[in-house]
């Protein structure tokens, strides 16, 4: 399995996630670079995500939605604050990004090469609980009702 | 993320604005800490930094605004304990988060090896 470690701080509201993957830094770059790559895997596999934008470099935006298994399209958009190819990116999360300055969410995410091939170090960091409450349920809760009998399907 | 299936809280942009400064700031969430893991007074907390107890008192003052904190008068003291129900209900947030990830990260794998059937 991937995941290496899982970090959750419920005070400082971040959650710090290690994955290593046994291919080479670049290749795990390119998957989050490349938007095709990238929609593969960052919806469930009920809720495909579509990038319709992904201005990767600093001060570029993404922008996705999601399809529900009924055809219901969940939007959101990203906003990039550094972009370091290979090695790091930073993305505040949120719709109203643009000009909103109490973002509710912020994604950190370095990578580096390792003897076995490369690792990647995600930190998801919220302003607040209510940002928290905001975003989370909103992820998985929906999406989560579909679940069983999606699992039934893609099982059968 | 998602924001039109999350049904928003009735918070006021105010309330939430202070949640937000209250979590900005290392000291006060070094303070949260201390509070979580006992009950301090607000001159014990005071002894940790390097500032003064007035100041001290101001970002107790700035979590207790923002339900984070409470506090109770002990004696001259000021007892400050963290708001448990509130860090339980960030923990429970941070679990689903987790296995998001987990899931994504299960996907990305699946992305940089395709398995062959």
């Amino acid at each position: 399995m991937p995941v290496t470690s899982v970090t959750k701080d419920p005070e400082a509201l971040t959650l710090t996630l290690v994955a290593d993957f046994p291919v080479p830094q670049r290749r795990l770059w390119d998957a989050w670079a490349d938007p095709r790559q990238l929609e593969r895997f960052w919806g469930p596999p009920f809720a495909p995500a579509t990038f319709t934008h992904h201005d990767f470099r600093a001060g570029g935006r993404a922008e996705y939605f999601l399809t529900g298994p009924d055809g219901e399209k969940w939007s959101g958009a990203w906003k990039f604050t550094a972009v370091n190819p290979i090695d790091s990116f930073e993305a505040d999360d949120g719709e109203d990004n643009a000009e909103d300055g109490d973002l509710p969410m912020s994604m950190t995410f370095a990578f580096e090469a390792t003897p076995t091939g490369s690792r990647m170090i995600s930190v998801t960091r919220f302003s607040s609980i209510e940002a928290m409450e905001q975003t989370i349920p909103g992820m998985e809760q929906g999406l989560r009702a579909a679940m069983p009998q999606l699992d039934e399907v893609l099982a059968g | 993320m998602y924001n039109h299936m999350v049904v928003l809280q009735e918070e006021s942009e105010e309330s939430l604005n202070q949640l937000f400064r209250a979590l900005a700031d290392g000291t006060r969430r070094d303070i949260l800490k201390r509070s979580v893991a006992e009950t301090p007074s607000v001159s014990e907390l005071a002894a940790h930094y390097e500032m003064s107890f007035a100041a001290v008192q101001k970002h107790v003052a700035v979590l207790e605004r923002a339900g984070l904190v409470q506090k109770r008068a002990n004696g001259r003291e000021q007892l400050v304990s963290a708001n448990r129900a509130r860090l339980r209900r960030a923990g429970e947030l941070l679990d689903s988060l987790e296995s998001l990830w987990r899931r994504r990260v299960a996907q990305l794998d699946d992305v940089l090896l395709p398995k062959e059937d």
